[in-house]
């Protein structure tokens, strides 16, 4: 095994530029899967953290009659705060419409508590205003309806028994989040003012908990747990990586592509070679693994010639994060202005083992022809 | 001397509560007679624009930002509470049918062969880009049911002269919680009506014109509803042809009709 390493890594070398090319490529192969990865679980890490910030907090607790999937629910998805519910911040939910620069613009209107600090929304400032009707929105919302600070919009809804009521609001804040889900078409008014408005007092549609929120069993309410509410940040993210494997697959196959077409032309090239070997007293078994182990070894030189210049740049993108372009984040999915890839040891043990598993099935495909080549007329260099 | 001045108290205070009573009785009477009249004058449009069935053919002409667009249809009603709606055209609108049955909306729409139920939120929605909602039509109840109606003042409109309605809602489910309606004091035509929210802001208005006698009736043929909170003209409603008790066949108003 020693010698067939040893000549494996002579022959290698002695091929020079063919090996190189094969090295390079496979090497990017090699380099894309692992960044690739690592820009996948950054993003997935970083939507996480941020819907847990701004959204999910560490579960919601949902009105029986109200599903997050479905607007017809919202009417009548709302009841009577319980009493003594510790560790929550409830959130009132209605519809509604805005009228920026004359055209009509469906909104949803979230009543949340001045006094929260559950989640990042910056309802505090609701307690510095004169406004009658102060709201925040966020950025994508601002953008979307053409709104800044200190705008003023004509709101329309409807109370709890569907008569219209229409009043201005001012926009005292736009905040900046990732999370589209607190912030596309939706308008954030002071917990009181909403269910005074819309006739709900003392109503909520659902509650934002905290850490310390001991689950109990209430009447017409069920608690959703963070990790059921972050499975469709999961699950975008598990469509995303199989966008991304295509890609990257595509690469792989073609660096593959490469070790198997020098295989089939070293062993036409070096069938002397080969039967000298066999001459010499080698098995033909012992031949086909050192044909395949120099194939292989195309794997491990890309992996050391990618950790050479891969290593340096995955250093600098994990401390400046990839910038991404401004319109990412109005696609409706939680993207930062910047994602900073996560290096994952277990992806990276994966892949290389994937990448070396790969190339040494590609390296003994075309060497299994050796087994049947017949040394005289190999030692002959007759065309077999 | 004693016996007078004892006297005079009592019969000024008689006096007093007698005028006291008087004012009130009239003016509970005049306050009376305003209700009933404004009720009457409702109930005199209502049995003017309304019949037992209707059968209209009309443009819905959707005046947008750049172009309008015109949606003919057919449309077959019974009272308030049962209609059925099909477009003639354009191309694009051809076939697709609404039926309404009481509280209920159904679409069928000819392109995917489906007929879905129209609720919550959905209601909301504009009726082909226009500045009526579904919900705007859905509304089936008498405007003498929902609203205390009294006379505010008599205009002139166009014209013509007219009595300016209030009617402010009695029940705590109107859509709108104040209307005003200018109607026609000659033909008991409703020339304008506003609808405003419970904050006083106007929403909607609607202006009637071309009225014409329409077998025995002042009916408007043209009406243009205009959303006051959006920018645009608003949507004009012009009646082409329309029959007045016509027998409508009962299967019209069920659900097999959206398919045929």
């Amino acid at each position: 095994m020693k010698l067939a390493i040893q000549l494996a890594y002579k022959n290698l070398i002695g091929a020079g530029l063919r090996t190189w090319l094969n090295v390079i490529v496979l090497s990017f192969a090699f380099i894309i899967i692992i960044f690739f990865n690592a820009l996948l679980q950054g993003w997935s890490n970083q939507a996480k953290e941020d819907g847990i910030a701004w959204d999910f907090g560490y579960g919601h607790i949902l009105n029986r009659n109200y599903d997050p999937y479905d607007a017809f629910t919202i009417q009548d998805g709302h009841d009577i705060i319980p009493k003594n519910l510790e560790n929550t911040t409830p959130i009132l939910i209605q519809q509604g419409s805005i009228y920026p620069d004359g055209r009509l613009v469906s909104v949803l209107l979230k009543g949340i508590d001045t006094n929260q600090d559950i989640l990042k929304i910056p309802s505090a400032k609701f307690k510095n205003t004169t406004a009658a009707i102060p709201a925040i929105i966020g950025k994508r919302m601002a953008e979307s309806a053409n709104l800044k600070v200190g705008d003023e919009v004509i709101l329309r809804w409807r109370d709890k028994n569907g008569v219209f009521d229409a009043s201005y609001i001012s926009i005292i804040d736009v905040f900046d989040t990732t999370v589209p889900s607190i912030d596309a078409g939706q308008i954030w008014l002071p917990l009181e003012k909403l269910q005074k408005m819309t006739n709900l007092q003392t109503q909520a549609t659902l509650f934002v908990v905290n850490k310390n929120y001991q689950q109990n069993t209430l009447d017409n309410w069920k608690f959703v747990k963070q990790k059921t509410l972050l499975k469709d940040i999961e699950d975008v993210i598990a469509t995303e990586s199989i966008g991304s494997a295509v890609m990257y697959l595509v690469f792989l196959l073609i660096a593959l592509l490469a070790i198997f077409d020098t295989q089939v032309l070293s062993i036409f090239r070096r069938q002397k070679e080969i039967g000298t070997y066999v001459a010499l007293g080698m098995t033909r078994p012992k031949v086909v693994s050192l044909f395949t182990i120099e194939g292989t070894m195309h794997s491990i030189f890309a992996i050391i010639v990618g950790c050479m210049y891969g290593v340096p740049i995955f250093i600098y993108l994990n401390q400046s994060g990839i910038t991404m372009p401004d319109f990412a984040g109005s696609m409706g999915i939680g993207l930062d202005k910047a994602i900073f890839p996560v290096y994952n040891p277990s992806i990276i043990l994966l892949t290389i083992l994937f990448i070396i598993l790969a190339s040494a099935i590609v390296s003994y495909l075309p060497a299994r022809k050796i087994a049947r080549m017949n040394p005289v007329l190999a030692l002959k260099g007759k065309l077999q | 001397m004693n016996k007078t001045k004892i006297l005079n108290p009592i019969k000024m205070k008689k006096i007093k509560y007698i005028l006291a009573i008087i004012t009130i009785a009239t003016f509970g009477f005049v306050m009376q007679a305003q209700i009933i009249s404004a009720e009457k004058i409702i109930n005199k449009v209502d049995d003017n624009i309304n019949s037992d069935t209707q059968i209209v053919v009309s443009d819905m002409v959707i005046h947008g930002k750049r172009n309008d667009r015109t949606i003919t249809s057919k449309g077959y009603s019974e009272g308030h509470k049962k209609s059925f709606t099909e477009y003639l055209a354009p191309a694009r609108e051809e076939g697709t049918k609404m039926l309404k049955l009481e509280d209920r909306l159904w679409i069928y729409s000819p392109s995917t062969d489906r007929t879905i139920q129209l609720s919550g939120h959905m209601l909301r929605q504009s009726v082909m880009g226009s500045d009526l909602s579904y919900e705007d039509m859905m509304e089936d109840r008498k405007l003498t049911e929902m609203y205390r109606s009294k006379i505010l003042s008599e205009e002139t409109l166009n014209v013509r002269n007219t009595w300016k309605l209030e009617l402010v809602a009695k029940v705590d489910d109107a859509t709108y919680y104040k209307r005003m309606i200018w109607v026609d004091q000659e033909r008991f035509v409703p020339l304008k009506e506003e609808l405003f929210a419970k904050s006083g802001q106007l929403l909607k208005k609607t202006t009637m014109s071309n009225i014409e006698k329409i077998d025995g009736r002042w009916y408007p043929k043209k009406m243009n509803y205009k959303d006051m909170l959006k920018t645009g003209e608003g949507t004009d409603f012009i009646v082409k042809e329309i029959q007045f008790n016509p027998k409508i066949p009962v299967e019209i108003f069920s659900k097999g009709s959206l398919r045929k």
